[in-house]
């Protein structure tokens, strides 16, 4: 099932609604990536907050959208993730490391606009952050 | 012991149903939603495995009681090509799908007992069990 993606100003914001496939998750992937230039996004939401199980492949795609994202000139936030989530993750040994999080939507939007302001101040171009 | 579920996996929603079912079950069984969510991440990682390295493969759930304990049983089974050095695969990272490597490693550390079989060329089974205090 295809995951709705909502142009909110400068950000995309995907909102899982379901459980998602391994396709159904790639092809988040692709559509992410493509839109960020489409629509020039500065920032990108992933809400997660539907998902009751996180697995490998299901980290590995979300830190691919965040690190393509980035190379595309967009930072990337997950929010949503659930306590017995975030608990089955850390015993999986999967930790999102070097992706940014926050606990909802209204903390993911606040935290991308300090990360495009922060951007815009410095200018473009920077990885060597995260 | 019969098998009460069994979930063929040919294909990647079978992963999800797998996983659900498994939920499911451990609901019925009066395990914690944490446990639930434990026990269905466990049954997602073997069940991508069956369909990365086997293509073809089936997924059982039961419920057993031992005494005072109660348990959720998974067994992934396929007759893939098996698995040439088990030690190694239960190595964290060790993977020859290109995978991040956390299949069968990580499922262990989710379940309480985990148990691998395989014979190079037969195929594999993976037997997983996750126990609750039937008191508690």
């Amino acid at each position: 099932m295809e995951v709705p993606i909502l142009k909110q100003g400068h950000y995309l914001i995907a909102s899982i609604q379901s459980a998602l496939t391994d396709a159904d998750l790639s092809q988040l992937r692709e559509a992410l990536i493509e839109r960020v230039g489409r629509f020039r996004a500065r920032g990108v939401i992933v809400d997660v907050t539907a998902l009751d199980v996180m697995d490998s492949f299901a980290v590995r795609t979300l830190r691919d959208i965040a690190h393509m994202a980035r190379l595309r000139g967009a930072e990337t936030v997950i929010v949503g993730i659930q306590p017995e989530v975030a608990f089955a993750m850390v015993q999986l040994g999967l930790t999102l490391k070097g992706v940014s999080t926050a606990l909802d939507l209204e903390e993911g939007l606040a935290f991308l606009n300090v990360q495009t302001q922060l951007r815009i101040d410095r200018g473009p171009g920077r990885l060597d952050r995260g | 012991m019969a098998d009460d579920l069994l979930i063929p996996i040919t294909a990647d929603v079978d992963v999800v149903t797998a996983r659900q079912r498994g939920r499911d079950l451990a609901a019925e069984a009066g395990f914690s939603s944490g446990d639930q969510t434990v026990i269905a991440a466990a049954i997602s990682e073997i069940a991508r495995n069956i369909l990365m390295y086997a293509k073809r493969g089936e997924i059982a759930l039961s419920v057993v009681a031992n005494g005072d304990r109660q348990g959720v049983v998974v067994v992934a089974r396929d007759q893939g090509p098996g698995i040439r050095d088990v030690p190694r695969a239960m190595q964290d990272g060790y993977s020859t799908s290109g995978g991040l490597g956390l299949g069968l490693p990580g499922a262990r550390r989710l379940m309480d007992d985990f148990d691998v079989v395989s014979d190079a060329g037969k195929g594999t089974t993976v037997t997983m069990k996750k126990w609750r205090r039937m008191n508690a």
